[in-house]
């Protein structure tokens, strides 16, 4: 019996419903981990009930109430106060699942900064701990620390609220949530540095998107979203080749594809279509079902999906993304041209994609520099030596 | 929960004209009248620049006064709203119909209720 998988899949759950009913997450996890501390010992001797999450609510609560009868701060009395204000609760229900949705947009309130948007909600519902956190995203373990408590003490301190947004505030709201989760599954898809993936938080980031597709299947951009990860996901087992090298997508076996991932994620596409109320992530979803569709990519359908990302979020990355169809369709002369204007500053793909463009145009001490360039910027080392190798084969 | 809706301004921006003036002033109080019909209200004001600012300190039992404000910063608070409020999520949404009656940034910052 894994515990630690248990702890996992339990943990954010498990806090979400305690911050409901004490009102204060700093209590919630004390009440969880305090619960997680008794199951660790009695569940090595009884094995797990059949309900652990249940068990986890029942035993934290209980474990709240003999904690706060000791204490008598402010906090302390108002999460009495709650606690008696909800006697009726059947006992076993374990974690209530609108729970959940309430943290994850309390964690990715606009009002809290991104970074400390992104650990809160991978430590309250991904369950993560703080060196994770922080290994994942390469900064100290204090700097993540702080950045969670001070996030913590701002949600109680400035009154940030334990509620799903109403409809007219979901335009605003809901984006920073999808964002986040993004966030986490492309640190974990291509890691900033080091090695190329850290499969870890990409598992969290789909299971995160899963749920929160489940809380709200009305939404397109989340069923957009969660279609998106799936569909990249599906390709993670061919994107390294033996020596754990990087595979383009062109050159990936595609029989090593995760069949059910794509199905899965194209379900989602044809759902998000029938709707007809698109979005940025179901666009990219949409290409990323194209490339994921058949035996090789239909470049001009992906090139006018393009198009239509590019007038709903017209961002220099997604026109460098749109280039790169634009090559396939009309030629590396045509994606040259439309590149030319770009400026992102820091961005390895940028010289990285001129440099592929170049070379197809033969021009190779042009594409020298270009690579030379992206070399210097690329933070991951396979990255990295993807294109010292792309390099390398240059004519001279 | 009680907030403070303060208004920031940039005191090295060009002054208004009277007309811009009496449009903000037209804006905001629209705003104020809102803010009683809601029963939020509690008590709000325009402050005059911060060269009309003294401040006050006492040292080894010497009070001193210094004529100027506090910082020498270019934005200074030059007027707040205090609400009451039930979370931050509607201090929020109060601050953007501020911002846009004033024209300026507003900050919100929720009072610690001790006192």
């Amino acid at each position: 019996m894994d515990l630690t998988s248990v702890f996992r899949a339990e943990y954010g759950r498990c806090v979400a419903t305690l911050t409901r009913l004490l009102g204060d997450i700093g209590l919630a996890e004390e009440a969880v981990q305090d619960a997680f501390a008794v199951a660790l010992e009695k569940w090595s001797e009884t094995g797990p009930p059949r309900n652990p999450g249940a068990w986890i609510v029942t035993t934290a609560r209980n474990r709240a109430t003999d904690r706060l009868r000791r204490e008598s701060t402010r906090e302390a009395r108002h999460a009495q106060a709650l606690l008696l204000q909800a006697p009726d609760e059947p006992e076993e229900v374990g974690p209530v699942r609108d729970d959940q949705l309430r943290l994850i947009f309390t964690c990715c309130h606009p009002a809290l900064s991104p970074l400390a948007q992104t650990a809160l909600t991978l430590r309250l519902l991904g369950g993560l701990e703080v060196p994770e956190i922080a290994r994942a995203y390469v900064v100290p373990e204090a700097t993540i620390s702080q950045r969670i408590v001070r996030a913590k003490k701002k949600i109680r301190d400035a009154g940030i609220p334990y509620r799903v947004p109403g409809e007219a505030e979901l335009p605003d709201r809901l984006p920073p949530v999808l964002t986040v989760l993004y966030l986490i599954f492309n640190e974990g898809y291509t890691a900033t540095t080091g090695p190329l993936l850290r499969t870890d938080l990409s598992a969290e980031a789909v299971r995160l998107a899963r749920a929160l597709a489940e809380l709200m299947p009305d939404e397109p951009e989340v069923l957009g979203l969660l279609a998106l990860l799936l569909l990249i996901e599906a390709r993670r087992p061919a994107r390294v080749g033996p020596d754990g090298e990087l595979v383009t997508l062109a050159e990936q076996d595609r029989t090593l594809w995760n069949r059910e991932l794509i199905a899965e994620g194209h379900d989602l596409v044809r759902r998000c279509l029938r709707r007809d109320r698109p979005g940025p992530y179901q666009i990219q979803a949409a290409i990323n079902a194209v490339h994921t569709y058949g035996t090789e990519t239909d470049w001009a359908q992906v090139l006018t999906l393009y198009d239509q990302l590019l007038v709903l979020t017209p961002t220099p990355i997604v026109a460098l993304n749109r280039a790169v169809a634009v090559a396939e369709v009309h030629g590396p002369a045509a994606a040259l041209a439309a590149i030319e204007e770009l400026d992102i500053p820091g961005y390895h793909l940028l010289p990285a994609t001129r440099a592929d463009l170049l070379a197809r145009l033969d021009r190779p001490d042009e594409a020298r520099e270009a690579y030379d360039e992206a070399v210097a910027l690329a933070g991951n080392d396979t990255e990295r030596a993807f294109l010292r190798d792309r390099l390398a084969h240059l004519a001279r | 929960m009680q907030y403070m809706l303060g208004v920031r301004i940039d005191e090295s921006a060009p002054a208004y004209t009277d007309e811009e003036r009496d449009a903000m002033f037209a804006r905001v109080g629209a705003v104020n009248d809102e803010m009683k019909a809601e029963g939020i209200f509690l008590f709000a004001g325009g402050l005059l620049p911060s060269d009309s600012a003294t401040v006050v300190r006492v040292q080894n039992g010497t009070t001193t006064m210094t004529d100027g404000p506090f910082a020498e910063t270019k934005e200074q608070l030059g007027g707040f709203w205090v609400l009451e409020l039930d979370d931050l999520d509607a201090a929020l949404a109060w601050a953007r119909k501020c911002t846009v009656a004033c024209g300026v940034p507003i900050e919100v910052r929720p009072f610690d209720g001790l006192a």
